[in-house]
């Protein structure tokens, strides 16, 4: 199938201050139309500092970054910006307007989106995000949690070509963010956008079509998330951690339960140990 | 220390159009030396409720007791300093508590405030580095150009380094990747134990809540909507969905695994390896009847 790129990282590298170490060190990547990346890694990895680069907050130091087919440079950066949407990990720095509603129309202004079209969005991303209660609150009032779903609805709004969420649900509670990760997937499907999360949430990159795993500044690996979740050992050296499903398998295998190593969820387990027992 | 809340609402913005209620009535006793959970949805009011803990937010009505403190509508207590010398409140969101030019002055603000020597606060730094897990490089930067998990775990540093005898936490974990939101939990429950400190936890995370707090409080819409043992609290697995909350990931699966083979495996804090056990010996006693 020919799939449309919609990003590529070549051999990017990058510094905040000239007399420390890199921050990024040759990393390349690829990401598709309607695809789903999720990328993961340690403290101080470097994803934030990928997802300022894809959006031009930040310029690379050696290496290019293409959007669309267009470079990411001085010339291109607003442009690029209108097709990038992006919510910050910390979303008291991404609010800018004095209500809520303000706040999600800001970035709809900017792209010329007629006042009736406009509307209609403000109540359909708010209320996706269950904040239609909230219109005329102004954002600093907000809960941790209300300012997250807030901050979700206005970048929904933009219906951006590449949609970058930064840890943009790390203070909702599970449920509330396994319904606005399946709100934001089906908006993702229907509109073919690309889809990053950068998250620590395992139960999340479980979703994710491919994971893109970040160490001291490098790509570590590039793979699905069946396919990561069998590296136990190594994913606990790099930071992360093994989810409750690998870690259960692990024990029961050590045991001589001869499970197969590649359960995913708790269906998947319930399914081979269903099949173990009929056998016995 | 102990903490008791009688009655207490709290309204923001009040006698304003904008009047919102975040808390309603809430009564409830923390034992000293005891862990507590506190769980709800999105905007249910436990940050509201920790920030009366130090006298941030006043009681708009009934009281709140806190070893000798007393908090009420009345005003702040005269002693407030003593207060905030002894409840170390790490805020949901570093950003909010950091504010000096570099990591190794903001961490020691909170004790050098409170008369504490350079030398105790220099050594009380070298010892919770390592412990919130970061490299001793950092002491000299701005905290301002650290990524989100440094800048947790520098939020969390400069909170310890004050050596409170209550500690209270709102989601202290978020930001931090896995491998550091299991050790910083670990490291609390230590201190916990070993300091004998009061602590209050806010939390998504229904695991934590069930691994290390001895009791659980739950909001729903600033009213308090259950209180009691983990291991009762999420026996009701409906109650709580009501409330839009679910219950720890290894009780959901024991649920699960019993309802497709019609066991009845409990969950006792086995360790992984003790229910992979059970489970193992249960799959075998089975299918010989
Ligand atoms: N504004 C800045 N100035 C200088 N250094 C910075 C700045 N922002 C980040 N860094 C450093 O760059 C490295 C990568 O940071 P980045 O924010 O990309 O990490 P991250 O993977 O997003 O981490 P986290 O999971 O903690 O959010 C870290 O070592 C961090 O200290
Ligand atoms: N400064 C404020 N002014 C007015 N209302 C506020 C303010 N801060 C919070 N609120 C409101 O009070 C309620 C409780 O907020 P609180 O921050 O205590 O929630 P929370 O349980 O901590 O939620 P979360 O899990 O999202 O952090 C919310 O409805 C919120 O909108
Ligand atoms: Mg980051
Ligand atoms: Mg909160």
């Amino acid at each position: 199938m020919d799939r449309k790129k919609l990003v590529e990282f070549k051999n990017v590298s990058f510094q905040y201050e000239e007399e420390r170490a890199l921050v990024l060190n040759q990393v390349s990547f690829d990401i598709y139309e309607g695809e789903w990346v999720a990328i993961i890694g340690h403290n101080g990895s470097g994803k934030s500092t990928i997802a300022k680069l894809l959006n031009g907050l930040l310029m690379p130091k050696d290496g290019e970054i293409i959007v669309d087919g267009k470079k990411v440079d001085d010339d291109t950066v607003w442009d690029i910006r209108k097709d990038v949407g992006m919510v910050f990990q910390n979303p008291d720095n991404q609010f800018v307007g004095a209500t809520v509603q303000d706040d999600v129309a800001f970035g709809m202004e900017n792209r010329g989106v007629p006042r009736e079209e406009m509307r209609e969005r403000i109540q359909r991303t708010l209320s996706a995000v269950r904040m239609q209660d909230y219109l005329i609150t102004e954002p600093h009032r907000l809960s941790g949690g209300q300012k997250q779903r807030v901050a979700i609805a206005s970048v929904l709004a933009i219906a951006p070509k590449v949609l970058i969420l930064d840890e943009a649900t790390a203070m909702l509670d599970p449920t509330g963010r396994k319904e606005i990760m399946h709100t934001v997937n089906d908006i993702q499907e229907s509109e073919g956008l690309s889809l990053i999360t950068i998250t620590h949430d395992l139960q999340e990159i479980v979703q994710a079509d491919r994971v893109i795993v970040m160490n001291k500044g490098q790509i570590w690996e590039e793979t699905t998330p069946r396919e990561l979740f069998l590296q136990r050992g190594e994913l606990r050296e790099i930071g992360l951690d093994v989810p409750f499903v690998g870690q259960l398998t692990d024990e029961l295998r050590k045991q001589g339960v001869p499970l197969k190593e590649a359960a995913l969820n708790h269906e998947e387990l319930l399914e081979e140990l269903w099949k173990f027992n009929s056998k016995m | 220390m102990e903490i008791q809340f009688k009655d207490v609402s709290y309204i923001y913005q009040e006698n304003t159009p904008f009047a919102h209620k975040a808390l309603e009535n809430i009564s409830f006793m923390v034992d000293s030396g005891s862990f507590v959970a506190v769980i709800g949805h999105t905007g249910s009011g436990k940050s509201t409720l920790i920030q009366h803990l130090n006298g941030l937010s006043l009681p708009s009505r009934g009281e709140i007791t806190i070893g000798d403190f007393r908090l009420s509508a009345d005003g702040k207590p005269k002693n407030i300093r003593d207060l905030r010398r002894k409840v170390g409140v790490v805020f949901q969101y570093p950003e909010h508590q950091l504010f000096e030019e570099t990591v190794a002055k903001d961490i020691a603000f909170g004790p050098k405030n409170f008369g504490v020597t350079q030398e105790e606060i220099d050594h009380r730094i070298e010892k919770l580095l390592p412990a919130v897990g970061l490299p001793e490089e950092i002491l000299e930067r701005s905290p301002f150009d650290l990524s989100g998990g440094q800048k947790r775990r520098v939020a969390i540093a400069g909170v310890l380094a004050m050596a409170p005898q209550v500690l209270v936490l709102d989601e202290p974990t978020a930001g931090l990747d896995p491998r550091g939101q299991r050790e910083m939990m670990d490291m609390f429950y230590q201190l916990h134990q070993e300091q004998n400190l009061t602590t209050v936890l806010v939390t998504h995370s229904m695991e934590d809540a069930l691994a290390y707090a001895d009791k659980i409080i739950i909001l729903n819409k600033g009213q308090k909507y259950m209180e009691g043992p983990p291991l009762e609290v999420f026996k009701q697995a409906d109650k709580l969905q009501k409330v839009q909350l679910g219950i720890p990931e290894v009780i959901h699966f024991l649920n699960q695994y019993n309802e497709r083979f019609g066991t009845s495996l409990n969950y006792q804090y086995q360790s992984m390896r003790e229910l992979a056990e059970e489970i193992k010996k249960q799959l075998e006693v089975g299918s010989h009847e």
